[in-house]
């Protein structure tokens, strides 16, 4: 548009105006989004889609037993409920036992060691670093004492050295270390972090230690949008075979993580929504600068729209033509803090630095989602700060126009 | 029977108390009269640039009232050819863009529409002149550019709110030559004028006092 030639300094002011409201925007977001992906990623360090289910005390008299009878599961219930619940995906059992020593050549600590089932490589994300495996159901059948290790007790009793295929002593028995598991963040857990845990086959850790009930079960449904309605069917399901009522709300307790992950996506959402409409307030601002730019531009070229009126231009030309102009210095001045954001954003992912905090807070990322939703709110603000200056200058009488100096 | 009112705040003032006139195709006529006698008035309704508070305009045989804005812009576009005392050029615009956005408001489209600019500015002798701005050129030659801007999309009726009255009476010589030529070629034109040689000129004068003709006898067709 060649009408820009006269007001270049308060038109760059305006757009600067913009191009910071857009940065401040576009960053915020990147923020929550950096935020939101890592507290994802911590929570996954847990399970995704599952449930952790203990067993507690029956309250209700039920089929004429009385209450407080205590609710405890053992491999049978593992069956069962995969049997009676085909709409699990899979279903396990843990066994746990406490400051148990574990020695390789001269270290001895006392650690935490549990007894789990195969799916546990999946659902609770005991992945192998390469080079290592998890237990597998061979190792279940046979009752093999093979031993997969958190990467903190590999640490600590292997140092650098490599672990896979040596031997520990496990109270005093020799376990083949068979892997160790990949680094990863844990934001929630139960019993205490994955990293510093040893894992033996569920059946060999009943054979040696003579365990007869798991401290805990879990099960992970296919479908995990429905939780809510698996869970009713799992106290019924128990209900039967352990003899409780299923409304008996304290025989069993289960932690739902999927609902926890929903609820906690909610809040993220819930973050980001704000901080979008903080970076959208200097952007609102921004686009009363450009309202207030073209009100006065409009009051200087009065004269100009009278004379363009004569030649014969209708209402609806004079209306884009001023439409136009605040949407193209929304434009530019957001593609300039869209571009900024963006070189901003990725200079700061390539910086090298690795810290406790980075590993919760993420680094700011910008996603197509986040650039479409910049240009949206530029666009309204464009269109908003434009359409009434524009009308008003639309609806100048040209013969006043004319007249004006 | 036209009559205009002006509402400015609590003000009311009447600027045209009544006028019947008849201008014919192909006529030359100039308007005289002291300020405020509603000659620029007379000219914007003529021009379609506003229209009477009573009375019925009939601008080629249809009455302007019934008409929207659109159309109104479109008769101006058209059919009508303004020239201003001051020029009225867009500053920041070269005479090239100046005599192009008649065009460009006509939707002439690109090779053929730079041909007609070309054409036109040769027309008023500006075609070394093209590029200049406003404030390169003497108020003559800016006067050439508004007429080429006037002519663009061949109207009938040229409407010219005293052209001469800011120039030097020899470019202001030229510029009435130019209408005079314009008048032969076909068009109609209407020139308002404080001067009474350029009246003189023309081949009938309507004398405006007071928001009415004046003629002697209260005869609004004063023939030459």
């Amino acid at each position: 548009m060649r009408d820009f030639r006269k007001q270049k300094k308060r038109m760059t002011l305006t757009i600067l105006a913009i191009a910071w409201g857009s940065i401040s925007i576009m960053l915020l977001l990147a923020f929550g989004e950096g935020l939101k992906s890592q507290m994802l990623n911590n929570q996954r360090g847990l399970g995704e889609g599952i449930s952790i289910m203990w067993g507690g005390q029956s309250s209700i008299p039920f089929q004429g037993l009385g209450k407080g009878r205590p609710i405890r599961f053992t491999s049978d219930d593992v069956e069962y409920l995969q049997r009676r619940m085909p709409e699990l995906r899979h279903v396990a059992g843990e066994y746990t036992a406490w400051g148990t020593n574990i020695k390789y050549k001269d270290k001895i600590f006392s650690e935490r060691v549990t007894g789990v089932y195969p799916c546990y490589e999946e659902i609770r994300t005991h992945y192998p670093v390469s080079g290592g495996r998890f237990i597998n159901n061979l190792d279940m059948e046979q009752k093999r004492r093979v031993v997969f290790l958190g990467d903190e007790t590999k640490t600590k009793l292997f140092g650098d050295e490599d672990a896979v295929g040596k031997q520990v002593l496990i109270n005093s028995i020799p376990f083949m270390v068979i892997g160790v598991m990949q680094k990863k963040n844990q934001m929630s857990m139960y019993n205490g972090p994955d990293a510093a845990c040893a894992s033996i086959p569920a059946t060999t850790f009943a054979a040696i230690y003579g365990y007869q009930y798991f401290s805990l079960m879990i099960y992970q449904p296919k479908d995990i949008s429905n939780s809510a309605a698996i869970e009713t069917r799992v106290y019924e399901v128990m209900g039967a075979k352990h003899k409780f009522d299923p409304k008996d709300e304290r025989a069993l307790s289960i932690w739902d993580v999927a609902q926890e992950a929903r609820e906690f996506s909610n809040i993220m959402m819930g973050i980001q929504i704000f901080l979008g409409l903080i970076g959208g307030m200097s952007l609102l601002i921004a686009g009363v600068g450009v309202a207030n730019i073209m009100y006065v531009s409009i009051k200087e070229r009065t004269r100009e729209i009278g004379i363009k009126m004569a030649v014969g231009a209708k209402r609806k030309y004079i209306l884009i033509q001023f439409l136009m102009e605040s949407l193209s210095i929304t434009a530019v001045g957001g593609f300039f803090g869209m571009s900024l954001s963006y070189i901003l954003t990725e200079a700061f992912k390539r910086i090298p630095i690795q810290s406790d905090v980075l590993d919760f807070m993420g680094r700011p990322t910008v996603s197509t989602e986040i650039g479409l939703i910049v240009v949206a709110v530029l666009g309204v603000i464009g269109f908003v700060s434009g359409i009434f200056p524009a009308a008003k200058a639309a609806s100048v009488n040209p013969v006043e126009s004319l007249r004006y100096e | 029977m036209l009559r205009k009112k002006y509402i400015t705040g609590k003000v009311e003032f009447e600027a045209l108390k009544g006028i019947d006139l008849t201008v014919e195709r192909n006529e030359f006529v100039s308007i005289m009269g002291p300020s405020g006698s509603g000659k620029s008035t007379l000219m914007n309704i003529m021009g379609c640039l506003d229209v009477p508070t009573t009375g019925d305009y009939l601008f080629d045989g249809i009455n302007i009232r019934t008409l929207s804005s659109n159309a109104l812009a479109e008769i101006r576009n058209q059919k009508v050819g303004f020239v201003f005392q001051s020029f009225n050029l867009l500053p920041y615009a070269s005479a090239f863009e100046n005599v192009e956005i008649p065009l460009l408001f006509a939707g002439m489209k690109g090779k053929a529409r730079r041909e007609r600019v070309v054409e036109l500015l040769a027309s008023v002798g500006l075609a070394d002149k093209m590029a200049n701005k406003p404030t390169e050129m003497s108020g003559g030659e800016m006067q050439r550019v508004a007429i080429a801007r006037a002519l663009a999309n061949k109207p009938n009726l040229i409407l010219a709110d005293e052209p001469t009255g800011n120039l030097d009476s020899l470019s202001g010589g030229e510029i009435i030559k130019l209408f005079i030529e314009l008048w032969e070629e076909g068009h109609t034109i209407i020139i308002i004028t404080h001067d009474s040689n350029i009246a003189r000129q023309t081949k009938r004068t309507i004398l405006l006092k007071d928001g009415r003709i004046d003629d002697g006898n209260g005869n609004g067709h004063s023939a030459k």
